[in-house]
């Protein structure tokens, strides 16, 4: 059985005028130290989805199991990176990272807590603003305490809900960057999912397209076969990038084109 | 002087101005019993210039008796923040508890002080601990129905960090949910601690405590009218202030 494996997944809202089919069975499999990425367009189901393999929300029929034990509830072995800024606006930088540290380690020193709580906040550059409440931070800071938070607990399964999708072009590289050196560092297992082609190929292993809802369903992976360590610089000119951009866009537009 | 220190500053006082000649001009034209502003400051000088002379139970400077009338307020407000603060926090995370105990409030609600006071006196045969009960009874409702509502409204993604860590359930509570509720809160304290300011006149008219409402009370029934309306500026003055020093500490809270 492999690391992470999603069958059937299918999700609907129901309100008091209608019922929304958002996922209609959704299937994916991962292998430990995978890091994949998840693309489609905005309203395809993406939260939905994240929230559903994060535990939050229950799904109508369908199974997670991951490594071996199903997903009944949210739990700190998913680390989840939301998608809107979710920091305690009460709470300094650190405080919001000890938060995690402290959760999942109960029974460990003080000492040794606040040094894996300071050695994560200096692996996201923020050393500096540590005493910061949120609300004194820019978006791309905020957003590098989430990952931080994220990684905290360090989870089977980082999930990551279009964690730059908010923040100026220029922030979003230099995050995206941060992101490949912290892998690289950690071999997490992620998922992330996002609108952005480029940043899924500069990322992710395999790129999975959500179909546009109602019923939205992983349409087939593409592999990314760009060499790693990656940088963004060349990264266009390479036939590798091409081939998964062009695969990924034309099934999307497609879906969009047998839509409409 | 710049034009908005001239509007902070200059048009109150014109405001000011105007009410003290229409109050000039009742006291004059409408009730002669109704004491001028000036036969109102020359017959009450003693009691502001002197706050806290005692000559009697009865006669006493105008800051001891509000200082009496401050500590009842203080005890009942006390005893509202102990009562009011669980139960809005009980109500405010319990589905059941809300079913249960919602309709009640919402009946003993709007019930006057006036309709307390017997009651409380019937209980404790005192009227000290009467005048609290029923401060604390009329000026709960505010920090129940305010702290209620901010756990209600706590954005559900601060309730998933807290569902993802599985947070027990004090810190849930701790790091949480108090927290992210506290601006409500402060809002019902300081709703509370006006209603309970304007029960503490009314109850001490009463039940003839001394107190700013007791005098009051007192001085209309020995026929000095004059110190009705001290009392009555001394009331309006020390709610103003009780609100300003309550608006500061809710701003507080709420940049925090
Ligand atoms: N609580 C809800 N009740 C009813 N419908 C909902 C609810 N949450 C989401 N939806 C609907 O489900 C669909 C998928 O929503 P979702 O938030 O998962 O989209 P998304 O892909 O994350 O979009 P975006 O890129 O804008 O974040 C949308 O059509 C949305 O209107
Ligand atoms: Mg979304």
């Amino acid at each position: 059985m492999a690391y992470l494996e999603v069958r059937g997944l299918t999700k609907s809202y129901t309100t008091r005028r209608a019922v929304a089919h958002v996922l209609g069975g959704v299937d994916l499999t991962l292998d430990e130290g995978e890091f994949v990425g998840i693309v489609g367009y905005s309203g395809s189901g993406k939260t939905a989805l994240i929230s559903l393999l994060a535990g939050l929300l229950r799904p109508d029929a369908g199974t997670i199991v991951l490594d071996g034990a199903p997903v009944v509830e949210p739990g700190p072995e998913r680390g989840i990176v939301f998608q809107q800024y979710s920091l305690l606006p009460w709470m300094s930088v650190y405080e919001n990272v000890a938060l995690a540290v402290d959760a999942v380690n109960p029974g460990m020193p003080g000492g040794e807590r606040r040094r894996i709580t300071e050695e994560l906040i200096a692996l996201v550059n923020l050393s500096g603003a540590a005493w910061k409440r949120p609300r004194e931070l820019s978006g791309g800071m905020r957003q590098r305490v989430a990952v931080a938070r994220g990684l905290a607990t360090r989870p089977k399964l980082l999930l990551m809900d279009e964690p730059f999708s908010a923040l100026d072009a220029l922030t979003r590289a230099t995050l995206q960057d941060e992101l490949l050196r912290i892998w690289s560092e950690r071999r997490s297992t992620v998922i992330l999912v996002t609108n952005d082609v480029d940043e899924a190929i500069l990322l992710a292993d395999r790129i999975y397209p959500l179909t546009p809802g109602p019923g939205a369903v992983l349409g087939p992976p593409i592999e990314v076969t760009l060499p790693r360590p990656r940088g963004r610089r060349h990264m266009s000119l390479s036939p590798a990038y091409q081939k998964a951009r062009q695969g990924l866009v034309e099934f999307l537009r497609a879906c969009r084109r047998g839509q409409a | 002087m710049s034009r908005s220190l001239t509007r902070k500053i200059v048009l109150p006082l014109l405001g000011l101005l105007a009410v003290l000649a229409v109050w000039t001009a009742i006291s004059h034209a409408v009730a002669r019993d109704f004491p001028s502003p000036y036969r109102t400051w020359m017959e009450s000088r003693r009691y502001v210039l002197e706050p806290f002379f005692k000559d009697g139970e009865m006669n006493q400077g105008i800051g001891r008796l509000a200082v009496y009338s401050l500590v009842r307020v203080g005890i009942g407000f006390l005893l509202t923040l102990a009562i009011g603060t669980p139960l809005g926090f009980l109500l405010g995370l319990s589905r059941a508890f809300h079913q249960a105990f919602d309709p009640i409030i919402q009946f003993l609600r709007p019930i006057s002080p006036l309709a307390w006071l017997p009651l409380g006196l019937v209980i404790f045969q005192k009227s000290e601990p009467a005048a609290v009960f029923t401060i604390a009874l009329c000026a709960m409702w505010p920090t129940v129905i305010n702290t209620a509502v901010g756990v209600r409204s706590i954005s559900p993604d601060h309730l998933n960090v807290g569902r993802v860590l599985r947070l027990s359930r004090f810190k849930m509570l701790t790091k949480i949910i108090v927290p992210a509720s506290l601006p409500y809160v402060f809002t019902g304290y300081r709703l509370s601690l006006g209603l309970a300011w304007l029960v503490i006149v009314a109850s001490e008219m009463l039940t003839g405590t001394p107190g700013v409402g007791g005098f009051l009370w007192q001085e209309y029934n020995s026929l000095v009218y004059s110190h009705i309306l001290l009392s009555v500026i001394t009331i309006g003055a020390i709610g103003f202030a009780l609100d300003r020093l309550m608006g500061l500490v809710e701003a507080r809270v709420r940049a925090a």
